[in-house]
């Protein structure tokens, strides 16, 4: 990183405060929506702090599958299950936030304390040995972590396929008993959908 | 710049998403706060990286290891909460009460 000091430690603080002011927006917001697009917000200002931190192929990696995958993601769930409901009050429900809540705190001070006392064990190398942190991190996975590298494709694999079973929508067994199997062997063995609740079906036709 | 800077903000990073995680009645929040937590320890991992392993960063590659694992994890949790809201009709997470005794 060849930014001056001074540099750094404002666009640090630019982007701490958009992390931690976007983070609380996630937490505490009543609209779900909202929240979901403050997400994206903590993650493209974590991006930044892993650019201050000298790993460039890691903020790019962070955009592109945080952003652009999960955040999507978590967007399309949202819009799937998109029903306003008020959740009911249950008794106690203030008392356990403001628990809570000193719980985070107490633990935040915790950790805190811990960090400024523990005497770090700093390296005084400077991170511009590592000219192209992407061959660094080919030779890293390809030596020395070959085995979870390919682990992680097998596990990718698997939630994958898991996820498609977990969403699908319900099996009818009996509907493997029929006799007509001819007319609906290219359809999925599926509940089929009520086309009143899509609405305007016939417009369509 | 130093250390205990990005060490300092990644715990509180990590405190707001254990505070959402707890009080969200939201399944689909409770899974953004998971995210939080999730990116919380990267910054910590990639904050030591860069301070105490300049010359293999190996940290990275922990970072980029558990960024797999959180896209994972999101894609299957998300399928939970829509299987769920097809079988309950809600996403109120006081009602998921199948495996509470």
């Amino acid at each position: 990183m060849n930014l001056a000091e001074g540099v750094q430690i404002v666009s640090f603080g630019i982007l701490a405060v958009m992390m931690l002011a976007a983070a609380l927006g996630v937490v505490l917001l009543s609209n779900i929506v909202h929240s979901a697009f403050l997400l994206a917000g903590v993650f493209l200002s974590i991006s930044g702090l892993y650019i201050l931190l000298n790993g460039d192929f890691v903020a790019a990696a962070q955009i592109l599958i945080y952003v652009g995958a999960v955040n999507v993601l978590i967007l399309f769930a949202i819009m799937l299950v998109n029903k306003q409901e008020n959740f009911s009050e249950i008794p106690g429900s203030k008392f356990r936030k403001i628990a809570t809540a000193v719980v985070c705190i107490g633990l935040f001070v915790l950790l805190g304390t811990m960090i400024l006392v523990t005497p770090w064990a700093l390296d005084s190398t400077s991170p511009a040995v590592i000219e192209n942190t992407i061959i660094a991190l080919g030779e890293h996975f390809f030596s020395d972590y070959l085995l979870p590298f390919e682990l992680a494709s097998v596990l990718l694999l698997m939630a994958m396929v898991g996820a498609i079973i977990l969403a699908r929508r319900d099996l009818i067994p009996e509907i493997a008993d029929t006799t007509d199997t001819v007319s609906t062997r290219l359809t999925l063995p599926e509940r089929p959908r009520e086309l009143t609740s899509i609405g305007n079906v016939e417009e369509i036709n | 710049m130093q250390l205990e800077y990005f060490l300092v903000i990644a715990a509180a990073l990590f405190c707001i998403g254990i505070y959402g995680l707890i009080t969200s009645r939201n399944a689909v929040r409770v899974l953004m706060s998971i995210e939080l937590m999730l990116n919380a320890v990267n910054l910590n991992l990639m904050g030591f990286s860069n301070y105490l392993d300049p010359s293999a960063i190996k940290g990275q590659v922990f970072t980029v290891f558990v960024i797999t694992v959180a896209a994972a994890e999101a894609a299957v949790g998300l399928a939970i909460v829509l299987a769920i809201y097809r079988n309950r009709e809600t996403i109120d997470m006081e009602q998921f009460n199948l495996l509470k005794w």
